[in-house]
């Protein structure tokens, strides 16, 4: 009985939340992109006082960055620097 | 008659087209395919294309189109009888609404989840999306100048509603807050605050400090107003003005700020409300004093009716949703038939008790023949009886009558608001998408194109003059507003159709409900255009004469490019890519 109570609830909390989903996953997605940008700024040739603490930080990156060249459209990546792919 | 044994023959019909036709409809016409890959796997993202469970999509896909429209319609055409109006909403939702919902989805996940605007661009050409666009626009305006005056009279007639519907907008903002930056879950916010919304209602109702009249404020309704306009006038105007800025600021911030989160508030209180009304339905058990049909109406039902009652029994604005985010969101091919056809149905349910809420509010059917004298009386009372209707319904829960009442109209406003913020929202991406399409860079602008929609909505409500002085607008609007409602679905149902006659298919069961829909939109508006509003007619007014051309145009345009494009023989273009 508390274990469909339980369920019934999840499944409230859910259709509530559903339209909200994809604003934040948008807002969300937005904020990465900018990070992104941040991070590869010095390749861009835009000067990145932080760029030797950036740079620890990008094997992390690398996968995100190849969805994001996906998503933008462009087969490979675009930074010669990184071969993500 | 007895209400509850309408209300089970209802939910009955509802069961029975759910279970058979909607079946019959999926498997023979549609030819739903479970194995089809939807564009929610195909373009999955994990924004908009995300594979959703189908009982939680139902769920946003009814809340969605669930709203003030559905209450209104029926309140309003059961001037004809109660009978009418039923008939119309069960089997309109059957035969109309359902099929119409539902391909608009199946349409929209056969084509990457492309919106019916797109569709109609792919399968008749730039000029049908155009007419799109400038349908839907006309349909958005008419949408806030009739909420706002909706919204404008029930602050007048329920002053006790309006701090709880404005106590609304913070503890949105909260949710909203609470939500995205922190990440919290939203159920026990949105209770939290629906809680304080009702509390704030029961103090509103009990003490009269609370309650913001501007007409008592002025000295009751004999009271001087502002630039000689009388009491109610001014507090109408004000209210308008307050609405205007409130939505402009609403629809420019991002959704999840204010808009998403007050939906999550409504939905909750759409369940509450549903709840209130059926179960005070079985405790009161109250017979229908209204006539079973009026045998005298000043306003012939057809095919006025068919037009009054728009959401409820076929919207085109559900298409709008079932092809705009829904489609996008569909898990199987298969679960378009619970997700569109059921939604369709949990509206024409709401609907149902609309009619049962009014028609059982009067003592007698002399007391609801006296109410209901004429159709322009029908209009202007219909939303206030549904107000003391479900009131009384509410009784049968032992809610105190003013606490109800307080309740009921904060439902029915909330539902209003979140439309009128929704249509503000849609009208300006239209005006941009018209400034790209016809290169007018202003119109491109945000604040440029939200002052349009605005001061265009603000514009339709206070000018016209008519039999209810000031502020007419709104009032006079809502015939209009209801056959461009149709006039949408009427497009929809053709698109389904060229889909399922291209796909060889029998059409027929889009193609009839078409036909049906776009003759009654063309009758009720070549009547009232040209012998009414025109220059000769008999409350003529040109802004509505010129509003109502326009849409009659469009609507004799479809119906020949329908009949073209149905004739003449051609393949998919979708099946060619």
């Amino acid at each position: 009985m508390l274990e469909n109570i339980k369920k019934l609830i999840s499944y409230y909390e859910e259709v509530i939340s559903l339209p909200h989903r994809n604003e934040v996953a948008r807002e969300l997605r937005n904020e990465d992109d900018f990070f992104l940008l941040l991070l590869y700024s010095e390749m861009l040739g835009i000067p990145n006082p932080v760029y030797y603490y950036t740079l620890e930080l990008y094997p992390y990156i690398i996968e995100d960055f190849h969805d994001w060249h996906l998503r933008m459209g462009m087969d490979k990546s675009p930074l010669s620097g990184i071969r993500c792919c | 008659m007895n209400a509850i044994v309408v209300a089970l023959i209802g939910i009955v019909i509802f069961i029975l087209g759910y279970r058979y036709y909607s079946k019959f409809v999926a498997e023979k016409i549609f030819r739903l395919d479970p194995n089809y890959v939807t564009p929610a796997h195909r373009y999955k993202d994990g924004v908009d294309y995300v594979p959703t469970n189908k009982f939680v999509l139902w769920g946003h896909h009814f809340t969605s189109v669930a709203g003030a429209a559905p209450i209104l319609g029926p309140a309003i055409a059961i001037y004809w009888g109660w009978l009418p109006a039923f008939l119309w909403v069960v089997l309109g939702t059957v035969f109309a609404a359902g099929v119409h919902d539902f391909g608009t989805l199946a349409l929209s996940v056969r084509n990457k989840g492309y919106s019916v605007g797109t569709i109609a661009d792919k399968l008749i050409g730039r000029k049908g999306k155009l007419l799109f666009l400038f349908i839907i626009l006309i349909l958005v305006l008419m949408v806030n100048a009739v909420f706002a005056w909706v919204i404008s009279n029930l602050f007048i007639s329920y002053p006790s509603s309006v701090l709880p519907v404005f106590i609304q907008i913070p503890l949105a903002i909260w949710i909203g807050y609470a939500a995205y930056k922190r990440s919290k879950k939203m159920l026990i916010p949105s209770l939290v605050a629906l809680a304080i919304m009702y509390l704030t209602a029961i103090l509103a109702s009990r003490f009269d400090f609370l309650q913001i009249d501007l007409v008592r404020f002025m000295g009751g309704e004999d009271g001087a107003g502002l630039f000689g306009l009388g009491s109610v006038s001014t507090a109408f105007l004000i209210w308008i003005v307050i609405l205007m800025v409130y939505v402009y600021i609403a629809s420019t911030l991002p959704v999840w700020k204010l808009l998403q989160p007050r939906d999550f508030i409504n939905s909750h209180q759409l369940v509450v409300g549903l709840g209130i009304l059926y179960l005070g339905l079985i405790f009161t058990n109250p017979s229908i004093s209204a006539p079973a049909i009026n045998e005298s109406p000043d306003k012939s039902l057809l095919p006025l009716l068919f037009i009054t009652i728009a959401c409820g029994a076929i919207s085109g604005f559900h298409g709008l949703v079932s092809s705009g985010t829904s489609s996008k969101q569909l898990n199987k091919e298969t679960d378009a038939r619970f997700v569109g056809y059921f939604g369709a149905v949990g509206e024409g349910v709401l609907a149902l008790v609309s009619i049962l809420a009014v028609g059982t509010l009067f003592a007698n059917t002399d007391a609801f023949s006296q109410a209901y004298a004429s159709f322009s009386d029908a209009n202007a009372i219909g939303l206030g009886n549904f107000v003391e209707g479900a009131a009384n319904l509410a009784q049968g829960l032992w809610i105190p009558t003013e606490i109800a009442t307080t309740i009921v109209s904060i439902i029915v406003v909330s539902f209003a608001a979140t439309t009128l913020d929704t249509s503000v929202r849609l009208m300006r991406y239209i005006i941009a998408e018209l400034g790209i399409e016809y290169n007018i860079k202003p119109l491109t602008k945000t604040h440029v194109a939200t002052s349009v929609a605005v001061l265009s909505s603000t514009a339709l409500v206070l000018i016209p003059e008519g039999p209810n002085g000031f502020g007419s607008g709104g009032y006079l609007i809502w015939p209009l507003f209801g056959t461009a409602n149709q006039l949408l679905a009427a497009i929809s149902l053709f698109l389904i159709s060229i889909w399922l006659k291209r796909r060889g298919s029998n059409y027929l069961v889009t193609l009839i409900p078409m036909i049906f829909v776009i003759f009654m939109t063309l009758y009720a508006m070549f009547q009232q255009v040209f012998f009414e509003w025109s220059w000769f007619g008999s409350g003529s007014n040109m802004l509505l004469f010129v509003l109502g051309a326009i849409i009659f145009v469009f609507a004799i345009w479809i119906a020949l490019t329908a009949f073209h494009e149905l004739t003449k023989k051609q393949d998919d273009p979708f099946d060619r890519e």
